[in-house]
């Protein structure tokens, strides 16, 4: 008889029986649901925690400054550096500058994103380029991109060029890294019960290997735009240059030379700011829905 | 009650939802075998619990006649003539749902890959089967807000998804608390009767055993060998603490006993 003829038994007798034991059971084990709004839950845990951690910070700044132990133009404040970023914003083009550096960072992330994954999945295939790049490949991780900005202008030149050598080599690897041990870490019986449920080739990448790696992917890419963002901000310091264009970081070597204290203080922040802001606007919503979906984070 | 003791080896002219000859695997190049020279039938509709203590390769058997491992030598058949001749579907110790998808996505996901196109239909397949297993209320619950129980539950339904006539079960309940087990041995009992499916399921639990098969096959520890087997005439629905199910128990224990303690020797 085939399966799909069964209907429903009603219940009756050890039927009911075993349906209310069940109802029981299920009721039992099953997690209790939260009541209050989501929105709520999420400002008083998500929102709310940083914004108080931050204010924390510039009270400490101030009074720090305050008790003047160092004079202002080494440890100007943060009124200091407020006023400092309004009055020379435009004299230290620090819009077109965050512009450029944003572009930069983003189309270099990209460029790591495909090289990274493309590279990733090859190293992950097959075993023995495998044993030959991987310790490469994390040694490179660990080296300080900044260590190729001379390298790098010794053969382009303070180009484009170079500060892009400099973002890919930072991110790249972690990219890759993040990939192979995502696929690593797939429990082989995800992969078993897909080919038991009909799935090869194509249909198990689609439908098994691809969902199965996202969380080590993703938390790959998370540390690649954070090594591209650094990488990028270390190349533009050093590499300064007229026909570059502006960049956070040519600014901050700009206020370096000027021993303007405030707007290096200035420029620093900007680029916090941005690091976390990306983070918190691309990578951190993918991740929590990732993890939250599996139940690996809390609600 | 009738227990009778017997070592079968069915002519290959009796009908069959599988059909092992000569089995036999051994891992690596000229490895130990882990099992040895394994026959055995299951006739369509029929349970059977495959029983031994750990290193007989229970697990290693399902593996084979899933085809997810090839065998070193000797055949395996499984002549069905249902909607997907030759497939076995498999359930494993744990439920091994996919995480990222919702316990109706996980058997929607089992109803595309054996075919199914059509979204609406997929839907409305994959809510019945949640039926049979009485979880119609959970469709879009993800498998972490599932209990133990309720997750093998989902995977009973993913596997009747795959519309198999035959059904391998390894330990399945073996995780769940003594409770919990009960009742899914009922549900298992009572799908079993209205599919008709036929039913390998490999446990060490002896009552287990005792509780849902037909027949039980005894097998011995390595190499993995049919020890012994009983065919089980006391009539489904069965009761855990029934009287025969009990006097069986002790029967196969002390069988497993005395295999277990060869390797002491």
């Amino acid at each position: 008889m085939a399966i799909d003829t069964v209907e429903a038994v009603e219940p009756e007798g050890a039927g009911a029986e075993l349906q209310s034991l069940e109802a029981g059971l299920d009721a039992l084990e099953s997690a209790a649901a939260t009541s209050s709004p989501w929105w709520r839950r999420v400002f008083l845990a998500k929102i709310l925690p940083p914004i108080v951690a931050v204010v924390v910070l510039l009270l400490i700044w101030d009074l720090l400054v305050a008790a003047q132990i160092k004079p202002a133009w080494v440890l100007p404040g943060p009124a200091d550096v407020w006023d400092e970023l309004n009055a020379n914003w435009s004299n230290y083009q620090v819009t077109q500058a965050i512009w450029d550096s944003v572009s930069r960072g983003i189309l270099g992330f990209l460029i790591a994103l495909v090289v990274g994954t493309v590279l990733g999945l090859t190293i992950a295939r097959i075993q023995l380029l495998r044993a030959a790049v991987q310790p490469i490949l994390s040694g490179l991780q660990s080296l300080p991109s900044v260590a190729w900005v001379p390298i790098g202008i010794m053969w382009f030149g303070v180009t484009s060029a170079t500060i892009y050598t400099v973002v890919l080599l930072g991110a790249i690897p972690s990219i890759a890294i993040g990939l192979i041990d995502g696929l690593d870490q797939i429990p082989p019986i995800y992969t078993r019960v897909g080919r038991n449920l009909g799935a090869r080739g194509l249909a198990s990448a689609r439908y098994v290997l691809f969902p199965a790696v996202m969380p080590g992917y993703v938390s790959g890419l998370k540390q690649g735009w954070a090594f591209s963002w650094r990488s990028l901000m270390a190349a533009e310091l050093i590499a300064v240059s007229p026909h570059l264009g502006p960049g956070i970081g040519q600014v901050m070597a700009e206020a370096g030379d000027n021993q303007d204290m405030a707007m290096a203080f200035g420029a620093l922040i900007i680029i916090l700011i941005i690091g976390i802001g990306i983070n918190a606007v691309f990578f951190a919503p993918i991740e929590r829905r990732l993890l939250r979906s599996r139940g690996l984070a809390r609600r | 009650m009738t227990v009778t003791a017997a070592l079968s080896a069915s002519p290959a002219t009796e009908p069959a939802a599988v059909r092992l000859t000569g089995v036999t695997k051994s891992f690596g190049k000229d490895g130990v075998p882990v099992l040895d020279g394994i026959n055995l039938t299951v006739a369509p509709g029929e349970f059977v619990c495959l029983l031994g203590a750990s290193g007989c390769g229970k697990s290693t058997l399902l593996n084979l006649i899933a085809g997810l491992d090839p065998a070193s030598s000797g055949s395996i058949e499984l002549p069905g003539t249902g909607s997907r001749p030759g497939h076995a579907a498999l359930m494993f110790q744990e439920s091994a749902l996919f995480p990222w998808l919702s316990a109706g996505r996980n058997i929607e996901l089992a109803l595309k890959l054996r075919g199914l196109r059509n979204r609406v239909e997929r839907r409305a397949e994959a809510q019945r089967l949640l039926g049979l297993v009485r979880l119609e209320t959970s469709y879009d619950k993800r498998v972490h807000e599932l209990s133990g129980g309720m997750r093998q539950r989902v995977a009973l339904a993913r596997a009747l998804a795959q519309q198999a006539n035959v059904l391998l079960m390894d330990e399945p309940f073996a995780a769940l608390d003594a409770i919990t087990r009960d009742v899914l041995h009922e549900e298992l009992i009572k799908l079993w009767q209205e599919t008709q499916l036929s039913v390998v399921f490999v446990t060490h639990n002896v009552r287990e055993a005792a509780r849902l098969g037909q027949r039980v096959v005894l097998l011995s520890s390595r190499p993995g060998r049919i020890a012994r087997e009983w065919r089980v005439d006391i009539p489904q629905p069965r009761r855990i603490e029934d009287a025969a199910v009990t006097e069986l128990t002790r029967a196969i224990t002390a069988e497993l006993h005395k295999e277990i303690s060869r390797h002491g020797n």
